[in-house]
């Protein structure tokens, strides 16, 4: 028996009866789904996925996929943040994909190098003055983008009560637009060595690691993170008890387009390049990896944990695919029906609670 | 014992061509129990709303502690001290018993704006110590709202109302959908505000529970009040009388 009277006026508390912290299951299936790729790798590949079955002993796994598998899922990880937050007061951002297309054209422009082996730098967006521009001007004209996109998206939804998916989906039109029109289309390259040196090797994980460390802190431990939650949770009551919903959700959907902005110098730094179609589909991606971590989309319940360990989920499976040898067709035809098959089991685990109480 | 809480001058409300609330005149004093009983529809629940705000009178004045005060919402009349425990609670599912007792005025440990940082020890600690207070049990209070009954999410609502010493504490219904344990309880807490000497509306459909709790009964008929009645004075029949409209007090006459 785990019982105890520990609760308030004595009343038994049985511990072993309390619900179980849902990343615990999001955990449980990063492991499942590891083994899924340990077992068909044995049977089909005759490799290990994750370890290194080499004959060198100086490490137990395989460093290299280990470091493709978070690099690839750190830049949309930064996005998938600032989704978190937008998800658990219940909306939705669809606009992240195209304020990263957007800002990674604007913050690159910025970025430039005067000149390119000897000759003027032929993709100038700018006359000179902005060339070899010190490293903060771009990150700092980065951000600003993402302060108004974000904004603006919390602003409408805020102000005008248009549905989150509505203003939202206004944006990733309207900033696309932006992005093309911009420099008509064309690419913005040669970056200065110090802005490249932003999404260099590591320093994207590095980032990433920071931003959701710095949120997951947030979310837990300020008034913030606490309205958040109130917010999706009951709007009503959130309102009766005080709190500037409206202004609260401002706040939200800006650090979510700061978020975005940041994932987009990161990776046109990484890229060494801006295009207009940078971060396509990054959106869906960014909400499918909150989904997957146990982010509800009906609000009030996620975390950054959860989001940290559903980003992990996707980059297992994306380089599981590979490491098969599949193409990447049927990443694309998977990876729908995971995000549809997470927010199933969000469904069922609603009307389990339901049927409880 | 004199000093007046709240008082209503010819407080009226129409919904378009129904007048749902006709010339009510009423008071409360200090530390005084007061319910208000009637029909559906005779204008409880509309007297409730124009006081905390959640609607606008048509006209009439309200009164309280002596000043007349116009609330532009409910988070006005909250502020000004008027706490009501409606029956559609107001609470945030998700989140667990401290969160709510302090939503939208948590302790702070570290003044950072919006970002500032929240001191859970001490909100828990105020936390138990209000539901000792209020004789409030709830096996973990660090379990989300949603993972508890009907009655403990009252007692949740009701117990933060009397965390903050509002002035005055309006109850719409509080036990309608409760079982008879979380009926107790709910007027446990009640009685405790009596001690406490706070002053309370309490709207009720359950005799037993009005001449338990209140010291004043005022009964509402056809939007207009038409008994005010000193619990000593009066009997269960007497006021079902009034209710349904076989009797109305002289000074009423000519009113319903």
């Amino acid at each position: 028996m785990a019982e105890t009277a520990h609760g308030v006026g004595g009343l038994k508390y049985d511990h072993s009866k309390r619900a179980r912290p849902p990343e615990i299951n999001v955990l449980i299936a990063l492991v499942l789904i590891v083994l899924v790729f340990e077992a068909l790798g044995a049977l089909l590949m005759d490799q290990s996925f994750l370890f290194d079955t080499r004959d060198r002993f100086d490490s137990i796994f395989n460093k290299a996929r280990l470091k493709i598998i978070i690099l690839q899922v750190a830049i949309i990880g930064i996005i998938a943040l600032g989704v978190t937050q937008v998800i658990i007061t219940g909306g939705i951002d669809l606009s992240s994909g195209s304020i990263v297309g957007a800002t990674a054209m604007i913050a690159m422009s910025f970025a430039q190098v005067a000149e390119v082996n000897g000759s003027p730098n032929p993709k100038a967006i700018f006359g000179p003055w902005a060339m070899d521009l010190p490293v903060t001007v771009p990150i700092l004209v980065g951000l600003a983008c993402g302060v108004i996109a974000g904004g603006i998206n919390g602003v409408l939804i805020a102000y005008t009560k248009i549905p989150p998916f509505i203003a939202t989906l206004g944006m990733m039109v309207s900033a696309r637009g932006v992005a093309k029109w911009w420099s008509k289309g064309n690419p913005i390259s040669f970056p200065t060595d110090e802005y490249a040196a932003i999404g260099a090797g590591m320093t994207p994980v590095f980032i990433f690691i920071f931003l959701a460390i710095l949120f997951h802190f947030i979310l837990k431990y300020t008034v913030y993170g606490k309205h958040t939650y109130a917010i999706g949770s009951n709007e009503a009551a959130a309102r009766m008890s005080g709190i500037n919903v409206a202004r609260h959700l401002v706040l939200v959907y800006t650090i979510a387009g700061v978020l975005a902005a940041l994932a987009a110098v990161v990776l046109s730094a990484k890229n060494l390049t801006a295009q207009s179609g940078m971060g396509i589909m990054y959106e869906l991606d960014a909400i499918a990896m909150a989904v997957i971590g146990g982010v509800s989309l009906s609000g009030g319940r996620g975390s950054i944990i959860g989001t940290c360990l559903g980003a992990l989920i996707f980059g297992v499976i994306i380089s599981g695919f590979t490491f098969l040898r599949l193409d990447a067709f049927y990443q694309e035809m998977v990876k729908g029906a995971i995000i549809v098959g997470a927010v199933v089991l969000d469904q069922w685990r609603q009307q389990r609670n339901a049927n409880k109480s | 014992m004199s000093e007046i809480v709240l008082k209503t001058e010819g407080l009226t409300k129409h919904y378009g061509g129904v007048h749902a609330l006709q010339d009510a005149d009423f008071e409360l004093k200090m530390g005084e129990h007061v319910a208000i009983m009637g029909d559906n529809g005779a204008g409880k629940s509309t007297f409730v709303r124009q006081i905390t705000g959640v609607e606008r009178r048509t006209r009439g004045k309200i009164l309280f502690y002596g000043k007349e005060v116009n609330f532009d919402g409910p988070l006005d009349a909250r502020e000004a001290g008027i706490e009501a425990v409606f029956q559609n609670l107001a609470l945030a599912d998700d989140l667990d018993v401290p969160d709510n007792l302090f939503l939208g005025r948590e302790i702070i440990k570290f003044n950072l704006g919006p970002f500032s940082i929240l001191d859970y020890k001490a909100m828990r600690k105020a936390t138990q110590e209000a539901l000792v207070r209020t004789a409030v049990k709830i096996p973990n209070i660090r379990n989300p709202i949603r993972n508890m009954s009907g009655g403990q999410r009252q007692c949740v609502a009701i117990a933060r109302t009397a965390t903050f010493h509002s002035k005055l504490t309006i109850m719409d219904e509080p036990t309608a959908a409760l079982g008879v344990q979380e009926t107790a309880q709910v007027e446990n807490i009640v009685r405790t505000l009596k001690e406490a000497g706070e002053p309370l509306i309490l709207i009720s459909h359950n005799m037993r529970q009005v001449m338990d709790l209140c010291d004043r009964i005022v009964v509402f008929r056809r939007g207009r009040i038409v008994a005010n009645l000193k619990k000593e004075e009066t009997d269960g029949q007497d006021v079902v009388a009034y209710i349904t409209g076989a009797k109305t007090q002289p000074e009423y006459e000519g009113a319903a």
